[in-house]
Parts: C-alpha cells; sequence; structure tokens
C-alpha cells in the first residue's frame, strides 16, 4: 500500500538569469516502512524534489505540473494552513546541514515544545515527550537546556532527527542527513535512522550523493541525473542489474577496497539546468551516446518487474 | 539549576555592557538629562518663564548660566527644555522605529510585489536631504510638539526599514527558518520568533544613533520655531533668541543650549558606538 505517490512532478526556478528546470517529470511511490533512496550528484534536484514534497520550494521556484498524493490527499491542492497541520506532524524533513537547522538564539527545548505546541500538543506533556524524544535518539535530557552552538554537529542532527520523529510522522525526508558529519558519526546517524525506521514503521526517503549509502542502506533506489529519472528500482534489483549508463558511471567511481585500480571518475560536469542539452540529458557525458541521444528525449521504460530505465540503448547496453 | 545559571549567564552579559567605556559614558550622560527633565521642579532654581534677575547677566553664583534678555534664568531654561526635547524625540524615535520594523519585517519575509512598492517609497522618502524634508512636513502640519515628532518620525522611518528589511532578506534563507518551515510554524510566528531576535542587536545600533541624529533634527527645528511657543522653555528656540547677543558678548546665552544640544546628542552617539563595538567584535 503507497502511504506516498509522486505523479509527473515538475519544479522550475525563475531566475534572473535564465529558467533552471530542477524537477522534470518526476514520478515515484513510496510503500508504509519503506526506505526510498534518491541518488544523484549534486545539482541533480534532489533537494528540490524533497521540498516540493511539502510544497515548500522556496522563491524563485515554482511546481509547475504535478501531484504529491499523501494518504490519497494531493497535497499540492492543499491551503496553507491544512498544509502547515502535515509538516513536521505527518512528513518531516531532516536536513543536511546540522549546523544552521537550529535557532542559534533559542535553547534546545524552546524550539522543541514550540513545534509541539504549533502541532496541538497539550502543554502539560510536551516537556516529557522531549524528554522522551531526546532519549530515543540517544542524547542525555540535559541537552535540551543548551544553545545549539553547545552541542556537536552529531548530537545537533540527532535533536533534529528527534524533532522529526516526534509527532510519529508517516513519512520522514532525509536530505544528505550525513553529509556534513564526520565518518564514524555518519555511521552513527545512519544505524539511528534504520532503528527508527524499524521502531516507528516510518517511510524514509533518503536523499544522498552516495551510491553506496543507498545500497548499503536503502529497499528501493531512484536515480537522478539534470533532474530527470534515470534509473529507479529495488535495491537488489538494481545491484544486480544496473542498466543506465550513468548508475554504472556512479558505481564505477566508489572507491573500492579490495580493487586494485583506482574507481574510474565520471569526466565532464553536470549540466547547466538553465540550458540542458537536447535529447536525453546525460548524453554529453554518455560513453555509449548515439545520435538519436542527442535529439529524442528517451522514456522512462519498465525493463523488468518495477525495475525503470530512462535510457534510448538499454535494449543493447547489457 | 537552570534558572540560577540563566540568571547567572544575564549578570554577567550586563557586567560586559557596562564595562564598556563607549556604553557606559553615553549611558551617564543620557541619564542625567533623563534625570533633569524627571526632576525639573525639584532641580531648577527659578521658574523658567518668569523674570527673575535684571536681563543679560553673565554666569554667576546666582545665576549659574546667566540671565537671557528678559531677565530669565538660563539655567532653569535648560533644565526645563529637557523635557520638550527627550519628549519629541522619544515619541519620534519610538514611532520610526516601530513602523519601520515592522514594516521592513513584512516586506523583507513577503518579498514580491508588496516588498518592491513600499522600497521605492521608502528610498524616495531617504532620498530627500532629511533635515529639508523634516522641516517641510512640520511645515505643513503646523507648528506644535507632536506635529514636530510626526515629521521626524516619518524622516526616520527609512532607516529602520531598510536596515530590518536587508537583514530578513539574509535571515530568510538561512536553514533553520527552512527547517521551522518544514516543521509547520506559521509565518507570523517564523517572523516574530526566529527572525526579529536576530534583528534587535542591530535594531539597537540603529536606535541610538538614530536618537543622536533626531535631537539634532528637533533643535534644528526648534530653531525655526516649529515646536513650542514661547514663553516655553526649548534649546533649540532659546539657541535662535540667543543669536543677536552672541557678537555683543553675551556668549551665554547661546552657549549653554546649544552645550546641551551636542552633549545630548554624543551622549546617544557613544551608546551606539558602544553597541556596535559588542555586537561586532572585530571593531574592538
Ligand atoms: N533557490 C534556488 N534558486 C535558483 N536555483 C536553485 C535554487 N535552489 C536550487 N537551484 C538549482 O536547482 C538545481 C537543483 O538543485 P538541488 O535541488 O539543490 O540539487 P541537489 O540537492 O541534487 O544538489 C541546481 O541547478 C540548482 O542550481
Ligand atoms: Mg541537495
Amino acid at each position: 500500500m503507497e502511504i506516498l505517490l509522486v505523479n509527473d512532478l515538475w519544479v522550475k526556478y525563475f531566475t534572473l538569469s535564465g529558467v533552471v528546470s530542477a524537477v522534470s517529470g518526476v514520478s515515484f511511490k513510496l510503500r508504509r516502512g519503506e526506505m526510498l533512496a534518491i541518488v544523484g550528484e549534486s545539482g541533480s534536484g534532489k533537494s528540490t524534489l524533497g521540498l516540493a514534497l511539502l510544497n515548500m520550494v522556496p522563491k524563485p521556484g515554482r511546481i509547475i505540473r504535478g501531484e504529491v498524493v499523501f494518504n490519497g490527499v494531493d497535497i499540492l491542492k492543499l491551503d496553507p494552513r491544512e498544509i502547515r497541520k502535515i509538516r513536521g506532524s505527518r512528513i518531516s524533513v531532516v536536513f543536511q546541514d546540522p549546523f544552521t537547522t537550529l535557532d542559534p538564539l533559542r535553547r534546545i527545548v524552546d524550539q522543541f515544545e514550540e513545534f509541539l505546541i504549533e502541532h496541538g500538543v497539550e502543554k502539560v506533556k510536551v516537556r516529557t515527550i522531549v524528554r522522551e524524544y531526546l532519549e530515543a535518539v540517544g542524547l542525555s535530557e540535559r541537552i535540551m537546556y543548551s544553545y545549539p552552538h553547545q552541542l556537536s554537529g552529531g548530537q545537533k542532527q540527532r535533536v533534529s532527527i528527534a524533532m522529526a520523529i516526534a509527532l510519529n510522522p508517516e513519512v520522514i525526508i532525509a536530505d544528505e542527513p550525513t553529509t556534513a558529519l564526520d565518518v564514524v558519526v555518519q555511521k552513527q546517524i545512519m544505524d539511528l535512522i534504520d532503528s527508527i525506521k524499524e521502531k516507528y514503521k516510518s517511510s524514509i526517503i533518503l536523499i544522498t550523493h552516495d551510491l553506496a549509502l543507498a545500497l548499503e542502506r536503502a529497499d528501493t533506489i531512484m536515480v537522478m541525473y539534470g533532474g530527470y529519472v534515470m534509473e529507479y528500482a529495488e535495491k537488489s534489483e538494481l545491484f544486480s542489474n544496473m542498466r543506465h549508463p550513468y548508475t554504472r558511471a556512479l558505481f564505477e567511481a566508489l572507491p573500492r577496497v579490495l580493487q586494485r585500480d583506482l574507481p574510474r571518475s565520471l569526466p565532464g560536469y553536470p549540466p547547466d539546468l538553465r540550458n540542458p542539452p537536447p535529447g536525453c540529458i546525460f548524453h554529453p557525458r554518455c560513453e555509449f551516446a548515439v545520435e538519436k541521444c542527442k535529439r529524442e528525449l528517451p522514456p522512462l521504460i519498465e525493463v523488468s518487474r518495477n525495475h525503470f530505465v530512462s535510457c534510448h540503448r538499454v535494449g543493447e547496453l547489457l | 539549576m537552570s534558572r540560577t545559571r540563566r540568571s547567572l549567564r544575564l549578570l554577567l552579559r550586563l557586567i560586559v555592557v557596562f564595562k564598556n567605556i563607549y556604553i557606559l559614558s553615553g549611558l551617564i550622560i543620557v541619564l542625567l538629562f533623563v534625570f533633569m527633565a524627571i526632576l525639573a521642579d525639584i532641580i531648577s532654581p527659578y521658574s523658567p518663564v518668569e523674570a527673575v534677575g535684571l536681563p543679560l547677566q553673565p554666569p554667576s553664583r546666582l545665576y549659574l548660566m546667566g540671565t537671557d534678555n528678559l531677565g530669565r534664568d538660563v539655567f532653569s531654561r535648560i533644565i526645563y527644555g529637557s523635557r520638550i526635547m527627550l519628549m519629541i524625540v522619544a515619541i519620534a524615535v519610538a514611532m520610526s522605529g516601530a513602523i519601520g520594523t515592522v514594516l521592513g519585517l513584512i516586506s523583507g519575509y513577503l518579498g514580491g510585489l508588496l516588498d518592491r512598492i513600499l522600497s521605492f517609497i521608502m528610498d524616495s522618502i531617504y532620498a530627500f536631504p532629511s533635515l529639508v524634508l523634516a522641516i517641510a512636513l512640520s511645515v505643513a502640519l503646523g507648528p506644535s510638539p507632536i506635529n514636530a515628532a510626526i515629521a521626524i518620525a516619518v524622516v526616520y522611518v527609512p532607516t529602520y526599514f531598510r536596515m530590518v528589511r536587508g537583514q530578513v532578506l539574509s535571515i530568510k534563507s538561512e536553514t533553520y527558518i527552512e527547517m521551522a518551515k518544514a516543521l509547520g510554524i506559521p509565518s507570523t510566528r517564523i517572523v516574530l520568533k526566529h527572525i526579529l531576535p536576530h534583528v534587535t542587536r542591530t535594531l539597537m545600533v540603529v536606535f541610538s544613533m538614530n536618537s543622536a541624529d533626531a535631537i539634532l533634527t528637533e533643535a534644528a527645528l526648534s530653531f525655526m520655531g516649529l515646536t513650542v511657543q514661547p514663553p516655553t522653555p526649548d534649546w533649540g528656540f532659546d539657541l535662535y533668541k540667543g543669536r543677536g547677543f552672541v557678537l555683543a558678548g553675551m556668549w551665554w546665552i547661546m552657549l549653554f543650549p546649544g552645550l546641551s544640544i551636542t552633549l545630548l546628542a554624543v551622549g546617544f552617539a557613544l551608546i551606539s558606538e558602544g553597541v556596535s563595538t559588542l555586537i561586532s567584535p572585530q571593531k574592538r
């Protein structure tokens, strides 16, 4: 059963220097209890997509088209009051940089309680909930009287996660939750997210540039490039049967311990989304590109059950 | 436990604030005038509006700052004159500060057409030489203390507006604002609880700097007779009346009102300087 259904979503930023097509025709579905990883280099539109799911794309961005159906309701059609009730309580977000996601002038407890009260939790209960969830993410309750600058990056990210799970949301969007942290803390935070998924049965959208992390943790993987979905499949299927040249390039670029040759890095740069190349958006960097790729946008086709690939040459490349 | 720690922290902060020599001296000067205004009835030796001695007496033990051409005690007039000055400046600064801050918050946060219209209006006001505009408004509204306060307030609204709007624009794109939105906090709360507190420090600098400015503008309006009517004691107007006597050697009639205006303005400027060094450590 799907908790979230995204249908042909388009987001553009109308900047002074041109229109940026950040998300182009993305569709996917998220099942209850599923962890979906959205993978791609930076600039592929992952964060924009994450924000669009809460209808919070910042100016000058606009959602041009599409549906985000949450529990049967298209949240892009809700009025501001209704969407506000969903944000943080039924769909919540953990942002990339824990160093800037908390208000530096306010204590943790004040920020946490403000949020709970805003969502209708009774005043007498909030302190207990704050304690409970700080503990659930492995923090001592003492830190609630601290200001953000008194905490480490990992602790701050735990506070963000505590707030993100406190109202037991159905969907948690984690946008590069570990990118700004050091390696040991990264693993701890990912383990915490895994355990939350088990314990609260939440669905998680993990946004990351790291294919290895996605392969390690997610159930389903969606690879994005230049705002388009390149490949979308269950993790095991994707791992054993990578079909898109971009997915393969990402995979080959991963550092590996047991290999003598250096990882192959993908030459070239992500496209300028104000001025995307015609045809397949990946063709300028694709070693398999042919004439057709420069002219025609490849459709997203289902190559095997629940395995979607957007590539003209998918039939030839195995 | 946390409460005592918080009050301790507050105390430490107060000490830091008062250890700042600019703030300390500025505060002493300003408070001196404030007490003068409050306690005028007690400390003033004579009535400020009646002849209490021979005209044009130089400063002496009896008349600390001499007497004016009508035989009134200049010292008493200085003391009572602080009332009208402080009142007009306080009203003007409070009005322009409140209006400028609120409009700056709204304009900066909402953006769009409203922002463009407000910014255009504010820039137009700002582009005028402030003194000329204050005089013109004051003349148009008619001479009275409250009209002078309104005129001064209008002139300084853009100062607050521009500063607050600029800060809101930069704070608005901070991740913690995005986070607050993602947590479902409504916009009014975001503006009041998450943005305004970050503006208050800069606001304090502008506030005191602006008070110094407003004092000089008030003095100019008074000088032109646009605030109170004689014989009410008023520094600016007394300055005006004194100008004919200076060349004849009666310097005291003009010196003391002029000195009071300058000193009060300097007091506010010192506070402003002190606060700005406090909040930007690299300026220390
Ligand atoms: N506020 C913005 N204004 C203009 N362009 C933006 C803005 N935010 C993102 N973009 C552009 O949208 C594209 C996708 O960005 P983003 O969603 O941040 O990608 P990712 O999270 O995958 O790195 C990029 O080309 C980026 O430059
Ligand atoms: Mg991103």
